[in-house]
């Protein structure tokens, strides 16, 4: 295994495009840091985010994993382009002959796949509590740690996420058409949904039953929205006579619908690789 | 004798087109293998099958009577196929290393190999800045990574310059006398020729003949011959003015002819020094006739 990792590290060290991004998307997170420094002078009013309650524990952790998962789409370039670029230098033939198997070469992608997301939500693990050290109300132990769960989402959703990825890599073996039909199936999948919630099932909840079967959706409705979650806007919610009605909680019903997902990514690559003549 | 690589009735059809039928040989340890035949007529497919990059259709191969898996036997093979292939952001020694991770085997040699191609000044640039000569040098000193048991070449000299195919048929001379097992797949005739010892023709998929390249060779044709008592029969063979060299393999005599001669003659020859045959063939010059319209090429020799 740590072979694997080892031929698929010694792939990416050298590249300096992979590099650039996948710099680039950690130094993003950090800027989450950044929104504390937002301020607003609304005349004698002043706003400042910081103090609005996003970094207090344990919320912090809803909101940081949902606003960090926006970013994926930086690594999400480096897996399609992992993929993809085996195959236009045509040195995923080369590795075979070689010596690596297929299953070996599957499994090399999948465990940086891994890792890619394990590092993610570490990272974001650390810049989260250094800031919710600083700004949050409550620096409590046992509060701190409360809803991990979030964390959990998100390293499932992160790696959900780029197992599509790289099986779109593999299927497509053109990193920006790839990208292109990323973006091509989110789309397909809210047309979907649009036509059952408002065509079909109108006025019924099966419609959000269905779709939260759908790859990207079951991933992003692992964790939701925070922002309605905040006490200002419940706050000013309550005022208006609305009432938001939510649940913000993970659901391990839902995890394991983008674990399936993922299991499905990672066999429909193999399969793929297995099937076809290079 | 170590056999190396078997084939057995190795057949790939895409959808209607068989690009490989039957095919059917075998590597043996310490020999230069060329398999010869036009553009097309399923050499790199055959290739591609054995080493783990096309899916076969039906058939057999084993690698080292079958001892292993596929992917662990190619880890003590060589092989580049048509276009070197190597990660065009990475230098020479850091592409090797690579190899080496994969192949599992200690990255010390690198620099000994890339002095075989002579490449060892160049190994810290990209591999993208190299020219189509200087990569396939590079190709055949990744495959040399491992110390192979077979190095397998298909078309090395394929789009080079004269210089560099003279490099690289040097290369591969070095390495046959060495005592590297070679397996060579080439479109020219000459170069078949001037490398190998053994020689298997395809065309269309089919295999046209194996066995070696000296009695392809015999512009006369040659015979082919058996008896009981073999040592006279050589004897009597090697004495004979109208035959230039015998050699016996496998219990049959090969006779290569001087001049021509037909298959009675011999016969009443050899019966009249009191020797009886038990199998006579005399195969003319269709070989070499194959060769030309596979090869479209006039005879060098």
């Amino acid at each position: 295994m740590l072979r694997l990792l080892e031929i698929e590290y010694h792939k990416l060290r050298y590249s300096r495009s992979a590099k650039i991004l996948v710099f680039t998307y950690f130094i993003l997170i950090t800027f989450i840091a950044l929104i504390a420094s937002i301020e607003f002078n609304l005349g004698a009013i002043n706003f400042r985010v910081a103090d609005q309650g996003i970094f207090n524990f344990p919320y912090i952790w809803h909101f940081n994993s949902y606003i960090a998962a926006l970013l994926k789409l930086f690594l999400a370039i480096v897996i399609v382009s992992m993929m993809s670029n085996e195959y236009s230098n045509r040195t995923l033939k080369q590795n075979l002959i070689d010596g690596l198997s297929k299953k070996e070469f599957i499994a090399s992608k999948f465990l940086t796949v891994t890792v890619f997301s394990l590092i993610s939500t570490l990272f974001l693990f650390i810049v989260s509590l250094i800031l919710g050290l600083s700004f949050s109300d409550f620096t409590e132990a046992s509060i701190i740690f409360s809803d991990m769960e979030y964390m959990i989402a998100y390293f499932v959703k992160l790696t959900g996420f780029f197992a599509f990825c790289m099986f779109l890599g593999i299927l497509i073996k053109r990193s920006a058409f790839a990208l292109g039909f990323l973006f091509i199936w989110w789309i397909l999948e809210s047309i979907v949904y649009g036509v059952l919630k408002w065509q079909i099932f109108r006025d019924s909840e099966i419609a959000d039953n269905i779709a939260r079967f759908f790859p990207l959706e079951s991933m992003s409705n692992l964790i939701k929205e925070p922002f309605s979650r905040l006490s200002a806007v419940q706050t000013a919610a309550t005022q208006l006579g609305s009432e938001f009605d939510k649940d913000y909680g993970i659901h391990w019903d839902q995890l394991l619908i983008v674990i399936f997902w993922t299991t499905i990514f990672v066999f429909l690559s193999y399969r793929l690789l297995k099937k076809r003549d290079l | 004798m170590e056999t190396i690589l078997s084939l057995k009735d190795l057949t790939k059809k895409y959808g209607a087109l068989t690009a490989v039928d039957k095919l059917s040989f075998t590597i043996e340890k310490g020999n230069v293998y060329g398999i010869l035949g036009p553009n097309g007529s399923g050499k790199s497919t055959t290739l591609g099958m054995v080493l783990n990059v096309v899916n076969k259709t039906s058939g057999e191969f084993a690698w080292f009577n079958g001892n292993t898996d596929t992917h662990e036997a190619l880890k003590k093979v060589g092989a580049i196929i048509e276009h070197p292939n190597f990660y065009p952001y990475m230098t020479a020694a850091q592409n090797l290393a690579l190899v080496c991770k994969i192949k599992d085997v200690p990255k010390d040699k690198i620099d000994e190999k890339l002095e075989i191609v002579g490449l060892l000044d160049r190994k810290d640039s990209k591999f993208r800045t190299f020219s189509l000569g200087m990569k396939q040098r590079l190709a055949i000193a990744s495959a040399l990574l491992n110390d192979p048991k077979i190095l397998i070449l298909d078309e090395p000299t394929n789009g080079l310059d004269p210089q560099g195919i003279h490099q690289i048929r040097e290369i591969i001379r070095k390495i046959a006398a060495g005592g590297t097992t070679i397996l060579l797949a080439s479109h020219l005739l000459d170069e078949v020729e001037k490398v190998c010892s053994h020689v298997v023709i395809i065309r269309n998929g089919k295999k046209l003949y194996s066995g070696p390249v000296d009695a392809i060779n015999a512009s006369h044709g040659f015979f082919e011959l058996q008896a009981k008592n073999m040592k006279l029969l050589q004897e009597l063979l090697i004495a004979h003015p109208g035959i230039e060299n015998v050699s016996e393999k496998e219990n049959i005599v090969t006779a290569i002819l001087k001049e021509p001669m037909d298959a009675e003659t011999i016969n009443e020859y050899l019966f009249e020094k009191g020797l009886s045959l038990s199998y006579l063939v005399k195969r003319k010059e269709s070989l070499e006739e194959q060769f030309l319209t596979l090869t479209n090429q006039t005879p060098s020799a």
